[in-house]
Formats: C-alpha cells, sequence, structure tokens
C-alpha cells in the first residue's frame, strides 16, 4: 500500500515537472502534429490509389476491389510514429535521474523513506503514462475517419498498432530511465540514450531471409522487429512478452545502477 | 538516540571518516564542528542512509543506518548543505510532495504542511516558485522540509550557511525551539553558532575526532586553564622537570627552542595564576629566564589548535 502510495507520489511529482516545464507540451506538439502530418499524407496516398483501382475496376469492367484502409493507412501511419518516438523518448527521460543528481534532489529521494526500486518505477510510470497521452492525443486523427469516411477501417488492427506503439516507445523509456541514472548531465543523458535506441532498432535490419541463425537473433533482438505483427492487428504473445521482457531489463538496469552508485559514491 | 561506533568510510585509498564514535541523548543539539573536508558531510550522510558506511556501525533512534535503513528514513529529518528544491515547483507543492515521500498520513498531510510553513516563516511566499527565491528562503524551505514529518532525530549540515545574520539568530532560535522535542545534530565550522545552539561538540578533523565536550568546558578546559609560554635558557629536560614541579601546573609541552633557548608550553589548573611559581622554579634551577607569556585561547584557537596539524609541533599532546 505505501509502496504504492510512493510510487503514485513520484508520478505526480514528475508530471509536474513535465507539464510545469516546456517538454510534455513541446513533445504533445511535435508528437501531434507529425501524427496529423502522416496521417494527412497517408490518407492522400490511400485517396490516390484508391481512385486508380477504382478506375482500373472500370476499364475492366466489374465493381473493382477495395482497398483495405488499415493497410494503407494505419500501417504506415504507426511505422512513421515510431521512428518519431525513437526522437522524442529521450526527451522524455534525459532528466528523470541527471536532474536530480545535479540538483542534489537525489539526496532528498535517498534519505527519504521510499525504496530505489519505487522511485525508478515512478519515474518511468510518470514517462510512459506522458507517451499514452500523446498516442491518444495522435489517434483523434484516426477516430475522425469513423466521422467522415463510408467504409470504416477495422479498429481491432488500430489498437493492436497503438499497444505496439506504446509498448515499443516504451522500452525506450525504460532503457532512457537506466541511461539517465548514468550522468548528472541531460544532454549527455539525452544523446547517449538517443544512440542506444538507434541501435535498438537497427538490430532489426538484421532479419535476412537468407541469413542464418546469427542475423534471426540479432534481428529478434531489434525492437521494430516486433511490431510489424501487432500493427498488422496480430497480437502474437512472444512479441508482448519481448517489449515486456525489454521495459523490465531497463528498469533492472536503472534500479541496479541507483543502488550501486550509493556504493560507489 | 545516535550511538555511532568506530565508523569508517573509505573512498577507494581515500579515508573521509576514520573510526569515528561518538553518542548523542535524546533531546540534545549535537554540534558538529570541522574544517572543510572534514568529514561531517558524509558522517552525517552515513546517519541518513544515504551512504553505507565501509567499517563501523550507527543506531538511530534505537535502529540500525544499514540493516534497517527504511525505519532510520523514516525517524530522521535530513538537511543537505545545499538544500534539496525542485526550483519548478512552489513551496506548497514541494512540501505537499516530499510530506507524500516521506509517509505523513494524507489526513495530517496538509496541517503538517502549514505547520512547517509557519514554523519555518516562509508563509509570505508559499505560492512562489523555488527558483525565484533567496538564498536565505531556500535554506529555511529546505529546513522546513527537514522537520515535515516530525521526525525524533534532525540532522542538518550547515543550517546558516549562506544566511544573514538576522537570518542567521532567526535559524539558531529556531533550532533552539526544535531541541527537546527532537533530537538535534547540526554541522558548522562557524564557531560561535555552536557555543550558542549546542549542548556539546564533536570536533572531527580529517576524519577523526579530536575533541568532544561541552562547549564551556571545552573553552575552560583550554583557555581557563591557561597555558603559559616560558622561554628559558638551559637544559631542556632539566627546565622540564623544573616547571613540571611547580604545583598547580597539569602538563609542560616542549616546543623546541633556538640559540640554546628552550620555549615550554604549561598548562595551569583553572583560575591560577602561577606565573610568578614557573619564574621562581626556572630561577633557582640555575636556568635564565627569557621570557613569559600568557596564552590566552579562544574557542576560535581551540578549534584551531585541534583541528591544524602543524609539522612544527609533533607528539604535542602528552
Amino acid at each position: 500500500m505505501t509502496a504504492l502510495r510512493n510510487v503514485a507520489a513520484i508520478v505526480g511529482k514528475e508530471w509536474r515537472h513535465y507539464f510545469g516545464s516546456p517538454i510534455a507540451w513541446v513533445a504533445l506538439f511535435v508528437w501531434t502534429l507529425l501524427f496529423g502530418i502522416f496521417y494527412y499524407f497517408a490518407f492522400t496516398f490511400f485517396l490516390e490509389q484508391s481512385m486508380r483501382v477504382a478506375q482500373q475496376g472500370m476499364e475492366m469492367g466489374g465493381g473493382g476491389m477495395k482497398l483495405s484502409l488499415n493497410e494503407y493507412l494505419v500501417r504506415p501511419l504507426f511505422h512513421n510514429m515510431a521512428v518519431v518516438a525513437l526522437f522524442i523518448a529521450p526527451m522524455l527521460t534525459m532528466r528523470l535521474f541527471a536532474e536530480e543528481k545535479r540538483q542534489g534532489t537525489i539526496e532528498l529521494l535517498a534519505t527519504s523513506p521510499v525504496t530505489d526500486l519505487q522511485v525508478v518505477m515512478g519515474k518511468f510510470l510518470a514517462a510512459a503514462g506522458l507517451y499514452a497521452l500523446m498516442i491518444l492525443a495522435g489517434l483523434v486523427n484516426v477516430a475522425l475517419i469513423w466521422t467522415y469516411a463510408s467504409s470504416t477501417p477495422e479498429w481491432k488492427p488500430i489498437l493492436t498498432g497503438a499497444l505496439g506503439l506504446f509498448l515499443l516507445g516504451s522500452c525506450f523509456l525504460a532503457m532512457g530511465t537506466f541511461v539517465s541514472t548514468l550522468t548528472r548531465n541531460q544532454i549527455v543523458a539525452g544523446i547517449l540514450s538517443f544512440c542506444l535506441f538507434l541501435g535498438m532498432w537497427t538490430l532489426g535490419w538484421a532479419d535476412d531471409p537468407m541469413g542464418g541463425a546469427v542475423s534471426k537473433v540479432v534481428a529478434y533482438l531489434g525492437v521494430t522487429t516486433h511490431l510489424e505483427d501487432l500493427v498488422k492487428g496480430v497480437v502474437d504473445l512472444k512479441d508482448v512478452v519481448f517489449y515486456l521482457s525489454a521495459i523490465t531489463f531497463g528498469l533492472f538496469l536503472a534500479h541496479q545502477s541507483v543502488e550501486s552508485q550509493r556504493w560507489r559514491a | 538516540m545516535i550511538e555511532v561506533e568506530s565508523l569508517t568510510k573509505r573512498y577507494g585509498r581515500a579515508t573521509a571518516v576514520d573510526g569515528v564514535s561518538f553518542r548523542v541523548e535524546k533531546g540534545e543539539i549535537l554540534g558538529f564542528l570541522g574544517p572543510n573536508g572534514a568529514g561531517k558531510t558524509t558522517t552525517m550522510r552515513i546517519l541518513t542512509c544515504y551512504l553505507p558506511p565501509t567499517e563501523g556501525t550507527a543506531r538511530v533512534a534505537g535502529y540500525d543506518v544499514f540493516a534497517q535503513p527504511m525505519e532510520v528514513k523514516k525517524r530522521v529529518g535530513y538537511l543537505p548543505e545545499t538544500p534539496p528544491l525542485y526550483p519548478d515547483m512552489s513551496i506548497r507543492d514541494y512540501l505537499d510532495f516530499c510530506a507524500r515521500i516521506k509517509g505523513v498520513p494524507a489526513k495530517e498531510r496538509k496541517a503538517r504542511v502549514a505547520d512547517a510553513i509557519e514554523k519555518c516563516r516562509v508563509g509570505d511566499v508559499r505560492d512562489k516558485l523555488i527558483a525565484k527565491l533567496s538564498k536565505g528562503y531556500r535554506q529555511r524551505v529546505g529546513l522546513a522540509q527537514a522537520i515535515l514529518h516530525n521526525p525524533d532525530v534532525l540532522i542538518l549540515d550547515e543550517p546558516t550557511a549562506g544566511l544573514d545574520p538576522k537570518q542567521i539568530i532567526e535559524t539558531r532560535e529556531l533550532i533552539r525551539g526544535l531541541a527537546g522535542s527532537h533530537t538535534v545534530v547540526l554541522s558548522t565550522h562557524i564557531l560561535p553558532e555552536v557555543s550558542m545552539t549546542c549542548g556539546r561538540v564533536v570536533i572531527i578533523n580529517q576524519g577523526r575526532v579530536v575533541a568532544e565536550d561541552t562547549p564551556d568546558n571545552l573553552t575552560r578546559r583550554l583557555k581557563g586553564a591557561g597555558t603559559i609560554r616560558v622561554e628559558a635558557r638551559g637544559d631542556a629536560t632539566s627546565v622540564l622537570e623544573a616547571l613540571k614541579a611547580v604545583p598547580g601546573v597539569l602538563a609542560a609541552h616542549p616546543r623546541g627552542g633556538h640559540d640554546g633557548a628552550v620555549i615550554v608550553d604549561v598548562e595551569a589548573e583553572a583560575g591560577k595564576d602561577v606565573r610568578a611559581e614557573l619564574a621562581w622554579a626556572v630561577v633557582t634551577k640555575g636556568h635564565s629566564l627569557l621570557g613569559l607569556q600568557q596564552m590566552g585561547m579562544s574557542l576560535e584557537e581551540i578549534f584551531l589548535h585541534l583541528t591544524t596539524t602543524d609539522a612544527a609541533e609533533p607528539a604535542s599532546a602528552a
């Protein structure tokens, strides 16, 4: 009970920092703006494609086939937003611990009756909560389809896609929380986090159908590999487990780092 | 309330605290005195469970800082050297957050925050952002944070640093007012502070306790029992013997000499002027007396005396 209360107190404090400073507003603004732009382009592309298909169908003298909104709109949109998450995640996590260390407020946290794990969890959940809010704000765009389009897309793949996007971003946030414990300079934390995220991202490129076992394993460790199915609407347990393990691993590292620094300090 | 036993903290090869032992009774104010880098902050950080000790034990309010840190943290209020403040929060928000993580029950939270704000006199700026506060206010907010959960033990690292004289007096009064219901350990390198607020002083230098007493006793021991510097010409051991034989002399420390002259610092009993006897003793032994000087010592000098290791005066404490 006290554990939950402590975590909630940390989350509340971090949210106050996020929204008391420009960070949350800039992140929300950039995210929703890009979400809107990508949405617009994907939608335009979808319209063009469906016109062409319809035209071809007329020439062939038949009803023509209907293009899937999910395939043409939702999938590219979520893939693009995953790239945006790659850039925005360091913004959300870089100051989590670095700033506490620089200000000396880490001493307040460390001498209050809260455990290191509660602090790590609180900070991660605060970042993940803000990120979830960003995704929800972006989904408003998608919701417009139901208002205006004659044929609505399937909503399940959209939800699983959003879930995938959330899990992928949360991996970044967990790892970023860890990186933030390593330095007292938040810019350094931000740059290091970005490099690490990029590394996690590019592992997925090793996926080569002709490759051997090694490239398969490496590709499996890539964060984007596991987004594919979720965006298609397939919830595969192994993808979810991968993301959850990566998040746990990041938080584990962060916790170890915070604890060990007291021993070395 | 606080029991520290042969506490040692090493950072790699450097030893910051070296076998420090002391006790603080309930309701007492203990002053922790020492030059910068003496190990005051490190000791305080160990007492507040911020750092683990390398060796030795420390018990606060009956709980071991190493084995039961959570119990200790619940009972300790800590003001670090730089108050741990979030500049982008208002005082009220900040104290509310502190109350939450210090486990103040939700029902009492508002009252405790209001109480701390009032005690530390930050009420007039309670809705201001901490970033906009002056140094004095920041220090007070830091203090408010430390007393927020009504801890048994208060550990204050240089609570008056950076304050103006009026604020220093106010802070001292506040701290004195907290004693009794709280046990207070405060560190400082400002000496008058100690004599004005503390019931007992531990002087620490280079990680070791060099003296421990009440400020009055310390002053009396070293000032009242005035040291007299005797300069004489003659055989050093003979002079020393002669001086030691004088009734009322507690100790005589040779301080070297030059050109055949011997310098000896004589510690006499409190309130006794033994200068005449000393002169007589030197002369009757056939030595010539070159000088006789009363060496008064202020607390300042005691402090310097105890904490400066002068290479010219080795092993003087005999």
